[in-house]
């Protein structure tokens, strides 16, 4: 110990030009962490928040208490759906890159937490989604076409131009609105979840953040709501390593993992390899039936990495290693579900690339079809007088006028 | 009819409702098994239960953010902050996410909470018990604003609230609770019993939202005011034997300009008065939009008097709150404009 007080400032293991180093991240092999039943009290499974839940082995094989009754069709439907995710981002990337939509975020290397956890859960579930949850709006039954001409704020966009590309929402498919402000949607979840409960229902609600909005005080006010009701809710943290620039360890990330942040209000967690679907759908089963049955809320640490940029207007080449995903010690989601697919004899390489085409195809057809309903530059546009629609029930007066004196203006009056 | 006080007519909106509606819930800091500091959810947990009676961790954001969710889910949570100093925690969850969800989402989703919560001066609260901050909610778009002035208003005002599909900001001036106040700190307090806006319906009525309350009728000048100082208003007037038209203004935002701008065409001549501080406050937004209305009716400049732009300071409260002798300052400069 020194004599005097010290202030620390957290550095990253490895920046642009230095050698990647995941040395701390703690993992456990596949199998090794039990499972125990789901009215375990939290004091007797407080390992699950230090050691990482993973099925998938070495050899890409599923072993271990965690590993689920996933038939070999239901993963093949899995891995299509990381692989659309993927498809469609790739192409939404490049559409942003010619300047045909303003803005645009990817889920590349995070695939898995969408996939997975949305088969863990029901249809009647509530989600409350971060900003890299596009899978879960896809397997949840969001068109294509309507996920393009939303990032278009074209004709048909479900948010009539009001919200950034990606910030989608549908009631019918139980998806709630994307917001900008980070963390806001987690005590939503909370209390979505005690209405449940207040009702009876055995509907929970499930919401996603990064590790870099733990630091928010949404989510700390949104763990004590959940603890101290116990909430069928589920608290997903997407640790990715990296929130633009600010590495895991400015969130309070390098003396205890972001799984064990509820364990001082009651909240067990579970630390989850992140690119490993079956153990992720695993341990989302577990937190679900929990909730469904009183057992309140679960934090589940999903550790994965950020494999592209924050967003379009990132640049992390500016501080991070380059090649630093390549490094990443739990590898690619899609890879390790593939592999574990071909061990198994249930894919080969021939299907997955003849797989990447149909799904490029089926991206290229529906970008082609959302431009019939407008691009950024030619029509249809929308009308811009319904900008006062909806900031009421019911428009008041002074909107109404407002927006008379908008067409006038627009008009040339 | 019944005679209430303020607190006892919020409690009966609040019995009224939750009588008819079972989805409607009230969450707070002490509002359950204690009945609230103000007393106003008094009994009602003992009637409608834990479930629906609820008492919350000390946590504004969490209550806020918790209430927007329960209301996504189909409740009608009726969420208690306090005070209106202590709003500040919740105040993200209310501007970026309450007021903003039926809008980003087209009607698709929105959260049909009320937030009540006390505020004003008057009470030697200092500067944390004390805040009047209507201003800074009134600005945002997608929230109702509202402050009641009598027990008669607060009841079917809360009700409307607590019906209403859109959030919204429910204030309280905790000051004239239990009477009404004409701002001499001096005088024996006054009960609401010798007040006509004393008299309560027990059951279910409403007053509409977004419609403004001549509570005087007067010919030579229009003071524009809410909440407690409707009755220093009064009181100034006829100190000053001024025949003067006393408005109050109730619905903060919308706002009814149309009963202020008759009020005013008639008269010529305006103040308008709020506890709040003065710089960049709501009584700016009430000039201007009156002064567009009754331009070429209007004989002196509309006057407007506020709290001082200082915090509001715990032992100098009478010299900071805006008491008779200031709005009758006001009256008499602008009364004195030829």
């Amino acid at each position: 110990m020194d004599k005097k007080s010290r202030l620390h400032i957290p550095h990253p293991t490895a920046r642009p030009g230095e050698t990647p180093d995941f040395g701390y991240l703690d993992l456990s092999p596949a199998g090794s962490v039990d499972k125990p039943p789901i009215d375990a009290r939290t004091r007797d499974i407080e390992y699950m928040s230090a050691g990482l839940v993973r099925v998938l082995d070495e050899e890409h094989q599923a072993v271990g208490p965690w590993a689920p009754d996933l038939d070999p069709g239901k993963l093949q439907v899995a891995l299509r759906w990381m692989m659309l995710n993927r498809a469609f981002d790739k192409r939404m990337w490049q559409i942003q890159r010619q300047g045909r939509i303003s803005f645009y975020m990817e889920a590349l290397g995070e695939e898995a937490v969408s996939v997975g956890q949305g088969m863990a859960l029901r249809p009647g579930d509530m989600c409350f989604p971060s900003y890299r949850n596009q899978a879960l709006f896809m397997y949840r039954g969001m068109k294509l076409v309507d996920m393009m001409c939303q990032c278009l704020s074209n004709t048909r966009d479900m948010c009539k131009g009001r919200q950034l590309p990606i910030m989608y929402h549908s009631a019918k498919a139980n998806m709630f609105s994307i917001s900008g402000n980070l963390a806001t949607q987690v005590p939503h979840a909370v209390g979505w979840a005690m209405a449940s409960a207040i009702r009876g229902e055995d509907h929970i609600a499930a919401t996603w953040l990064g590790d870099g909005s733990t630091s928010e005080a949404d989510f700390h006010h949104a763990m004590t709501f959940a603890a101290v009701y116990q909430a069928p809710v589920i608290l997903n943290i997407v640790n990715n390593q990296w929130a633009i620039s600010t590495f895991a360890g400015f969130a309070g990330g390098e003396r205890r993992p972001f799984a064990a942040r509820g364990l001082g209000l009651g909240i067990p967690g579970i630390r989850v390899d992140g690119n490993d679907l079956l153990a992720i759908y695993s341990a989302t089963l577990w937190a679900a039936d929990r909730a469904r049955r009183g057992g309140g809320p679960t934090m589940i640490e999903l550790v994965t990495y950020r494999g592209g940029a924050h967003s379009t207007s990132d640049d992390p080449s500016k501080y991070r290693p380059k090649d630093e995903w390549k490094s990443f010690p739990l590898g690619d989601p899609v890879e390790r579900l593939k592999q574990h697919l071909i061990v198994g004899g249930h894919w080969t390489e021939d299907k997955h690339e003849a797989l990447e085409e149909e799904l490029k195809t089926m991206v290229t057809a529906a970008w082609k079809e959302a431009q019939q309903y407008g691009t950024m530059t030619e029509g249809p546009f929308l009308d811009p007088s319904t900008m006062f629609d909806d900031v009421y029930a019911e428009t008041p007066h002074h909107l109404e006028s407002q927006r008379r004196r908008m067409i006038e203006v627009e008009q040339g009056g | 009819m019944a005679q209430m006080n303020m607190i006892e007519a919020i409690r009966s909106a609040l019995d009224v409702v939750m009588d008819k509606d079972p989805n409607v819930i009230v969450m707070g800091e002490d509002v359950g098994y204690f009945g609230g500091v103000f007393r106003c959810t008094d009994g009602l947990q003992r009637k409608f239960g834990e479930h629906r009676v609820i008492d919350a961790p000390i946590a504004e954001g969490g209550i806020v953010g918790a209430a927007i969710g329960m209301g996504v889910n189909g409740l009608r949570p009726v969420a208690e902050i306090q005070f209106a100093d202590y709003i500040y925690p919740g105040f993200d969850q209310i501007v970026s996410e309450l007021a903003r969800l039926r809008y980003r989402s087209c009607g698709d989703f929105f959260s049909p909470v009320t937030i009540r919560t006390p505020c004003g001066g008057g009470i030697r609260g200092g500067q944390t018990h004390s805040q009047s901050p209507e201003a800074i909610f009134a600005h945002v778009s997608g929230i109702i604003t509202v402050m009641p002035s009598n027990p008669y208003d607060a009841k079917g005002l809360l009700i409307s609230a607590i019906e209403s599909d859109d959030p919204v900001l429910f204030f309280e001036p905790k000051r004239i609770y239990n009477g009404p106040f004409d701002g001499d700190p001096e005088k024996p307090a006054v009960s609401w019993a010798s007040h006509p806006k004393g008299e309560v319906p027990e059951g279910h009525y409403t007053v509409p939202i977004g419609k403004a309350d001549v509570v005087r009728e007067g010919s030579e000048i229009s003071i524009v005011t809410y909440g407690t100082l409707v009755h220093v208003a009064i009181a100034a007037a006829e100190e000053l034997g001024v025949d003067a038209e006393i408005i109050d203004v109730r619905s903060i935002a919308p706002l009814d300009v149309k009963t202020l701008a008759d009020s005013v065409n008639k008269t010529g001549r305006c103040v308008v008065a709020h506890e709040a501080t003065r710089f960049g406050g709501y009584g700016a937004e009430l000039v201007a939009r009156i002064q567009k209305e009754c331009f070429w009716n209007l004989e002196a400049p509309i006057g407007r008097i506020a709290g001082w732009d200082t915090p509001y300071p715990h032992a100098f409260e009478w010299q900071y709150f805006p008491g008779k002798k200031r709005i009758m300052a006001g009256i008499k400069s602008m009364m004195e404009i030829e």
